[in-house]
């Protein structure tokens, strides 16, 4: 056993303790191993009893393409070439976003029951939950690929923008989930409803329809949907085959960055609380 | 040559106490589980009713106490008196409502035996993710891999998932753990009595060497005879209030002779 050395330095103090977002940014750095630790967990749990382990992260959004490309197909095939790549492109953005910011409450109530016995840093649970998601859509990249092959859709050098997009997808996801989260601490039936909240916002969003069908007295109020653009961020590189014009870009960029700090800053302005609560 | 643990008891008996933990006039106040607002509907009528009232439950009022460097210190009291509390107030999780705590050292806390095991894991990646949440790093836990295994006595199981594990095999694991690392500070809430009997000696022999290497031990525990025999000194709280600090046998006494 070594001697402990003694410290006069207080490694705690009450009075000049404070969570603020910087402080909280330090000590998720410090607790980094804990958040490769919680993603590990996630992607090993999530299939390690089934047959065909993490390839159901890549069957499952096929699966989904398949049956909404059978049936809107008839809908909508003669506007849109390459339906399948069309609805996959625009379906793996909404499973990273709806996927990490459910995942990001679940988290937190999960770590809750932790919180309240030892100390972590209580933002680690959304921002693994969102890391989690990141694995799961750079894996589901993979069955995108597979699709635009089968239809015989083109590739586009465009689509080396795509780290870009999903810079921009992870900031605004990040921000939203832990804004979401945090309030599922507070109103308990936040968990509930943002399941309504999240079909409707699917379905005002375009992901199985095409853009073309919005009429054109509507798409102003489409836009104030920041998915819409996060979703645009996706599309043109895969499926245009054009990178975004500034005009694009930016709307979406304005998004996720505000998103991200006022998620952050509101989630840490109410840490202190979070261990009286859940 | 007189041993090291000769050495230290020497300094701890004849050194002026060093404070690791401090505690001024702290008070801890808890919302009432009933006056939780669960809906929307029901906050937005409060509000407009100002009838949110912050009806408050006071689990610690005022405690003033100091804990010195190579101490092991008691907390007894009935359920419900505010012993954990203090434990949390302590080891960061709870901010006091009022007065101030300060720790100098780093506190290293007896996570309630396998609480954040995950049942579908193998004891090895457990064991990993078990140790980042205590907040050590993964060269941190590669160094006492070994040993942890070798503690638990789960060499033939480690690889295994934790759901196939008993009990006192989920115990053992949880505190080898947590006990990896000689800690600055180690909170103990009412889990020394893990296991079987053998297991219980491993665990007292390694409390025991905390002790020499200087560990400041804070325990909660409703085992009376077995804290006086391993305190060096005992605070009674009683709903929320410290009703006697010292000698562990006077303590107890008095806390005895209030609760027969």
């Amino acid at each position: 056993m070594t001697q402990l050395a003694s410290t006069s330095k207080p490694v705690y103090d009450s009075a000049s303790y404070r969570v603020s977002a910087i402080s909280e940014l330090k000590e998720l750095g410090k607790y980094r191993y804990l958040l490769g630790q919680l993603i590990r967990r996630d992607i090993l749990t999530r299939y390690k009893r089934s047959v065909l382990g993490v390839a159901w992260t890549m069957l499952n959004p096929l699966g989904t393409m398949l049956i909404l490309t059978f049936v809107f197909s008839n809908f909508f095939k003669s506007n849109v070439p390459h339906y399948p790549v069309y609805i996959l492109s625009g379906l793996l953005v909404w499973n990273f976003f709806s996927q990490g910011t459910n995942a990001a409450i679940s988290g937190l109530v999960w770590g809750g029951s932790l919180l309240k016995r030892i100390y972590i840093p209580s933002s680690v649970f959304g921002v693994s939950a969102i890391g989690t998601a990141l694995v799961n859509l750079v894996l589901s990249l993979v069955p995108l690929v597979i699709v635009m092959l089968v239809d015989g859709a083109p590739f586009f050098l465009s689509m080396l923008f795509l780290p870009i997009s999903i810079l921009l997808l992870t900031a605004f996801t990040l921000g939203f989930g832990l804004f979401i989260s945090s309030l599922a601490v507070f109103f308990p039936d936040v968990a509930e409803m943002y399941q309504v909240l999240l079909t409707a916002w699917m379905y005002l969003t375009p992901i199985i329809y095409p853009e073309s069908l919005i009429s054109a007295r509507w798409l102003p109020v489409y836009k104030i949907n920041p998915m819409y653009w996060m979703v645009k961020m996706f599309r043109l590189p895969v499926f245009e085959g054009r990178i975004p014009t500034w005009q694009e870009f930016l709307p979406a960029f304005a998004w996720a960055i505000g998103m991200l700090v006022v998620g952050w800053i509101y989630f840490t302005s109410k840490t202190e609380e979070y261990a009286y609560r859940v | 040559m007189p041993t090291v643990s000769k050495v230290i008891e020497e300094k701890i008996q004849f050194s002026t106490p060093e404070p690791i933990i401090q505690l001024e006039n702290v008070s801890v106040s808890y919302r009432l589980p009933t006056e939780r607002i669960g809906t929307f509907k029901e906050y937005a009528i409060r509000k407009l009713q100002r009838k949110i009232r912050l009806e408050k439950f006071w689990a610690l009022t005022d405690v003033s106490l100091q804990v010195n460097r190579g101490e092991v210190f008691g907390l007894i009291g009935n359920n419900g008196a505010g012993k954990s509390t203090m434990l949390k107030v302590i080891s960061k999780v709870l901010k006091p409502t009022k007065g101030r705590v300060v720790v100098y050292g780093r506190i290293a806390p007896l996570l309630e035996l396998g609480a954040g095991f995950h049942p579908e894991l193998s004891g090895r990646e457990n064991v990993f993710l078990n140790g980042a949440l205590l907040g050590y790093s993964r060269s941190e836990m590669e160094s006492v891999f070994d040993e942890i295994v070798e503690f638990s006595e789960l060499e033939q199981f480690i690889d295994s998932p934790i759901r196939t594990y008993s009990s006192g095999m989920f115990a053992r694991l949880g505190f080898a753990v947590a006990t990896a690392h000689v800690p600055e500070v180690l909170i103990l809430d009412e889990i020394l009595s893990v296991g079987d009997e053998a297991f219980q000696r491993k665990c007292n022999i390694r409390m025991k060497s905390f002790q020499q290497a200087g560990t400041t031990v804070l325990m909660v525990s409703h085992a009376l005879d077995m804290l006086e025999g391993m305190c060096n000194r005992i605070a009674w709280i009683d709903h929320g209030k410290t009703q006697k600090i010292g000698e562990p046998q006077e303590v107890i006494a008095a806390y005895r002779g209030e609760n027969l």
